[in-house]
């Protein structure tokens, strides 16, 4: 016989398989299950329970496929009954219609909390002020300017931990998106708009971001570091930029905005509404589907 | 001027890669070859008269398939070069650029020029027969079509070699699709490619929705027709609604880079995001588009291999219906990271969990039509017996990037590649090469061989999970889609090289697909039967290969399952009396005009991409006077004699009778 030959093969393929997983210690490596925020922590739950969910109805089927197709697979001797002409049956049709509904119902209902809950523009409730971090792709590297502090950094992110981050996203170059797997979800980078993304880091330590939307040559250059401090050290961090580091000049910026990679870069300083300036060069004053009654409701969170 | 010969050649055509110069010469050789072959064989007039102006729907549909299956060759090996680059960290098999013009391509041609024809191609060769129709509605138009599509085509694989490739991925978003970043030709090439099969099918469309509407044999009433014509409907009504999109949206991408308008710049006042919600607004449904015939072709298969009929027709007629109207309300699930807002995101959202209900609903039909069965496992049953799990875990990873919050991590990554694969691969290309095999012996009049066929049934099976499983989780590890390389310090490259060898194993399937055909050709099992499969609707009432009148008698149908009930009824010894043939049968004439035309729509193309307006205003021009010699051609039509017919008939059924 040559399917259950076949089929043995499957299985001990799959075997390895799962052997190789775990082997490798994978589930470590799969940081977006390894949340270090508030959002990547909520992004992940939302995964499992809609997992969890779906698998309710697609477990079973499976189980259902294999159970039917062994059974009344056409054999010699066979017993199981056979009903040419069995076509219809009301009952069992509204059965499986109404449990997909219901799944879909209950997912649904999630599914529509947990968007209002975590739209990227919302502000995170927190004791501390958050730290806006102004993001700007370019080719191809990131440039973050804080504002507040008034430094700027190619390639690397400093934050300190339990403190909301504002991130205000632009693009002076092709879209891209400015992902922190272990943060949270991705938001994409436009000229023309400044688009707002709220991340919090809950503990210290080393994460990395990149760029999510292809932008050409060297978009594989596009990672970032993350680094997750104490605040302390955080204002530390500052201040050591702010001593040692050049400033950055209108020049210089648009040395930085010709099509190239680049290492990890720090500055003390950067031309006053730079992003601003960014922003407006291309705007063509579209707002995405946000009425401007969100637009004010934003405004008045903050 | 030998030096300006010069320069025009080097950028002209490309150069510099080995690879490029190794398929340069593989052209010019095939080429050689092929004119060669015919000219020593003395086939030019043949291949003319028999093929590249028949307007038998048949005829065109082998085209088609032939066509796709050299495109997921092509397709196949761009596949292979990416699974390769990305087998270990940092490899340079691939510069940048290069991978960059690769997966742009890949995307291209598997959807467009593979996946399309392929669809095209079962349409035309089993649409006529399964209602029972001498031929399509508009047998002329359909000729054009294939003719557009095949020009499209080779004008979208000719930058490998001449000018460049896109490199700006499928579906171009602009910026960088623009001229500001992307000032060589390769868009240009992407653009016409494209356009030019997009015309041909948007015909189609039109073509197989009034052929399923009015010609039907006589009794065949719409709840009365085979699932896989259906399904047809359902994907020619999308079609007719998203085409016209995407020839407005790459019209205006083409503006933009030929004429400097701004409609989607980033300077004068353009929006880049106009185009990804219009692009996306054709390339959601396009998904529907492709995957609805294979629901149709799963349908028929399960009956005829579970000798049962269909479990819950009319359910599965409004579940494709449903899903081919929400298919157009779901596209900004494509982007919910895009900023829109919590109520732009949360209606997508919802809309798109709407289309699991109708497709898990066909699942359970499925399953309940082999239920109390007696199912066989030939080939194509087999083929189907792989999609239903494989749809049903690429279903499950669709509902989950639904949930628009949770796709903030999904998207752009591996883990959307995965997803998209799995419901591709094992939706579209399984079912595919499932009706491919079911109707094989009815195109061809011979079986291709089962135990070769099983073979590459489960290479690629193996090979599709090794390959993608490990893609999900690159996609939790962070993996993003497109890069040309990673470092060792990510940890990805295990699951990479799995994925790796997966896709090498099914590059091994294909060849065994190709084996198979070449051994069955030789070792020829003639099907003199005309009905191998035991199957259930008209397409088998009639002799393998199916004469070019197709049905000597119109069929006179009371049932779904016609053919099915005609046998019952003649094992109970109450036979339909054959009805004898007494009229003779109007038929098309052949045709040079569609290929001709679509020649000068290349050169239009051709031209607009490298601005030559003396190519692209003639070739304009030509397609005018095409045109109008066809509108000025009223002798386009003939009977076959009542005798002729009596006589085929005699020759086919002769032998079995
Ligand atoms: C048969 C084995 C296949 C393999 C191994 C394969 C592999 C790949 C790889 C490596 C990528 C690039 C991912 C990236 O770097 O972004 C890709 C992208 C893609 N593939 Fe496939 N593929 C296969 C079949 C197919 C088929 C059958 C289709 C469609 C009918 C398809 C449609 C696409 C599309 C649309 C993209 C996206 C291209 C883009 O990013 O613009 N693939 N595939
Ligand atoms: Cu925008
Ligand atoms: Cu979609």
């Amino acid at each position: 016989m040559k399917l259950p030959k076949a089929r043995r093969w499957f299985a001990s393929v799959a075997m390895l398989l799962i052997l190789l997983l775990t082997a490798t210690g994978c589930t470590e490596k799969m940081i977006v299950l390894n949340p270090k925020g508030p959002i990547a922590e909520q992004q992940r739950d939302l995964m499992f329970i809609s997992l969890l969910l779906t698998c309710v109805v697609i477990v079973p089927v499976l189980i259902l496929f294999a159970v039917i197709v062994w059974r009344y697979r056409d054999r010699k001797g066979r017993t199981s009954k056979y009903t040419p002409n069995w076509e219809h049956s009301t009952k069992l049709e509204v059965i499986w219609w109404g449990i997909p509904i219901i799944i879909i119902t209950i997912l649904a209902v999630i599914t529509v909390q947990s968007t209002y809950a975590l739209e990227p523009s919302k502000p995170l409730a927190s004791k501390e002020k958050p730290i806006t971090i102004q993001v700007t792709s370019l080719d191809w590297k990131w440039l973050f300017q804080y504002p507040e502090q008034g430094i700027a950094t190619i390639n690397y992110i400093q934050i300190p931990e339990d403190v909301p981050i504002r991130f205000e996203i632009t693009a002076d170059s092709p879209m891209n998106s400015f992902w922190i797997p272990q943060l949270g979800g991705q938001m994409y980078a436009m000229s023309g708009m400044a688009m707002t993304l709220h991340l919090q880091a809950d503990e210290q330590g080393d994460f990395w971001g990149s760029g999510a939307n292809f932008t050409g040559k060297y978009f594989a250059k596009m990672y970032f570091d993350v680094k997750s401090t104490s605040k302390e050290a955080f204002n530390t961090w500052v201040s050591d930029v702010k001593a040692s580091s050049p400033a950055l000049t209108l020049d210089g910026y648009k040395k930085l905005t010709e099509p190239a990679a680049s290492e990890v870069r720090t500055f003390s300083g950067f031309p006053e509404g730079l992003f601003e300036m960014t922003v407006t060069k291309y705007a063509s004053s579209h707002n995405h589907g946000l009425s401007w009654k969100d637009i004010q409701k934003i405004d008045k969170q903050e | 001027m030998w030096e300006r010969v010069k320069t025009f050649a080097s950028e002209f055509f490309v150069t510099g890669d080995p690879m490029i110069y190794g398929a340069d010469a593989s052209i010019v050789i095939t080429m050689i070859g092929i004119v060669f072959g015919l000219t020593y064989f003395n086939k030019w007039g043949w291949l003319w008269r028999e093929w590249l102006t028949t307007v038998d729907h048949k005829k065109i549909g082998i085209m088609y398939i032939l066509a796709a299956f050299l495109m997921l060759f092509r397709g196949g090996v761009d596949a292979l070069l990416m699974r390769a680059q990305l087998a270990a960290p940092e490899l340079s098999l691939l510069a940048p650029d290069h991978y960059n013009q690769i997966f742009t391509t890949h995307g291209v041609i598997m959807i467009l020029f593979m996946a399309m024809p392929f669809m095209f191609g079962l349409f035309n060769v089993m649409v006529p027969l399964q209602i029972g129709a001498r031929d399509v509605a508009y047998p002329f138009l359909n000729a054009l079509s294939f003719w557009l599509f095949f020009s499209g085509a080779m004008l979208f694989n000719l930058s490998f070699v001449i000018g460049g490739s896109p490199d700006a991925g499928w579906l171009a978003y602009p910026p960088y699709s623009g001229i500001m970043h992307n000032p060589g030709v390769g868009q240009d090439f992407y653009i016409w490619g494209i356009q030019i099969s997009g015309i041909g099918s948007l015909m189609t469309g039109i073509n197989f929705i009034v052929t399923i509407l009015k010609m039907r044999a006589p009794g065949m009433k719409l709840m009365k027709m085979p699932m896989f014509p259906w399904s047809v409907l359902s994907s020619c009504i999308a079609i007719i609604f998203s085409f016209p999109i995407l020839t407005a949206t790459l019209a205006l991408l083409f503006l933009d880079r030929y004429a400097g308008a701004h409609f989607f710049t980033l300077d004068g006042g353009g929006n880049p995001m106009m185009y990804i919600n219009l692009i996306w607004m054709w390339g959601h449904p396009e998904v529907y588009i492709i995957v609805l015939p294979a629901f149709g072709i799963f349908s028929e298969i399960v009956s005829t291999f579970a000798k049962k009929k269909l479990f819950g027709y009319k359910s599965m007629v409004y579940a494709m219906m449903i899903i081919s109207i929400l298919s157009f309300l779901v596209w900004a699930h494509h982007f919910f990271t895009m900023g829109s807002g919590a109520d732009v995101n949360a209606f997508f959202a919802l809309t798109t969990m709407l289309i699991a209900i109708p497709t898990g609903v066909k699942v359970f039909n499925w399953l309940f039509t082999m239920f109390r069965g007696k199912i066989t496992f030939e080939t194509p049953m087999l083929w189907t017996m792989g999609f239903i799990p494989c749809f049903i875990v690429g279903g499950l990873t669709g509902v989950l990037l639904s949930v628009a919050p949770a796709d903030f991590q999904f998207h752009n990554s591996y883990f959307l590649i995965a997803h998209f694969h799995q419901v591709i691969i094992g939706g579209v290309v399984f079912g595919y090469f499932a009706g491919l095999y079911y109707w094989w012996p009815k195109l061809f009049g011979f079986k291709l061989n089962e135990r070769i066929g099983k073979w590459a049934f489960w290479f690629w099976n193996i090979g599709f999970y090794l390959c993608f499983m490990p893609q999900y989780a690159l996609g939790l590890m962070g993996m993003t889609r497109r890069v040309v390389t990673y470092g060792w310090d990510k940890g990805w490259w295990e699951m990479n090289l799995v994925s790796t060898i997966g896709a090498g194993l099914m590059g091994i399937a294909f060849l065994f697909q190709v084996w198979q055909i070449v051994y069955s050709v030789k070792h020829l099992q003639k099907d003199e039967t005309g009905d191998p499969w035991n199957g259930r609707t008209l397409e088998w009432s009639i002799p393998s290969p199916a004469p070019h009148y197709n049905f000597a008698t119109l069929p006179q149908v009371t049932s779904q399952d016609e053919w099915w009930e005609e046998k019952q009824r003649r094992l109970q010894g109450i036979a339909t009396p054959a009805t004898k043939i007494t009229e003779p049968i109007h038929m098309p004439k052949n045709s040079g005009i569609p290929i001709i035309m679509s020649m000068f729509w290349f050169f239009t193309g051709f031209g607009f991409i490298f601005d030559w307006l003396w190519l692209a205003i003639p070739g304009l021009v030509g397609v005018v006077v095409c045109m109008l010699i066809h509108s000025f051609n009223y002798d386009t039509d003939y009977y076959i004699p009542v005798e002729e017919i009596k006589h085929t008939e005699a020759a086919i059924r002769g032998v079995t009778s």
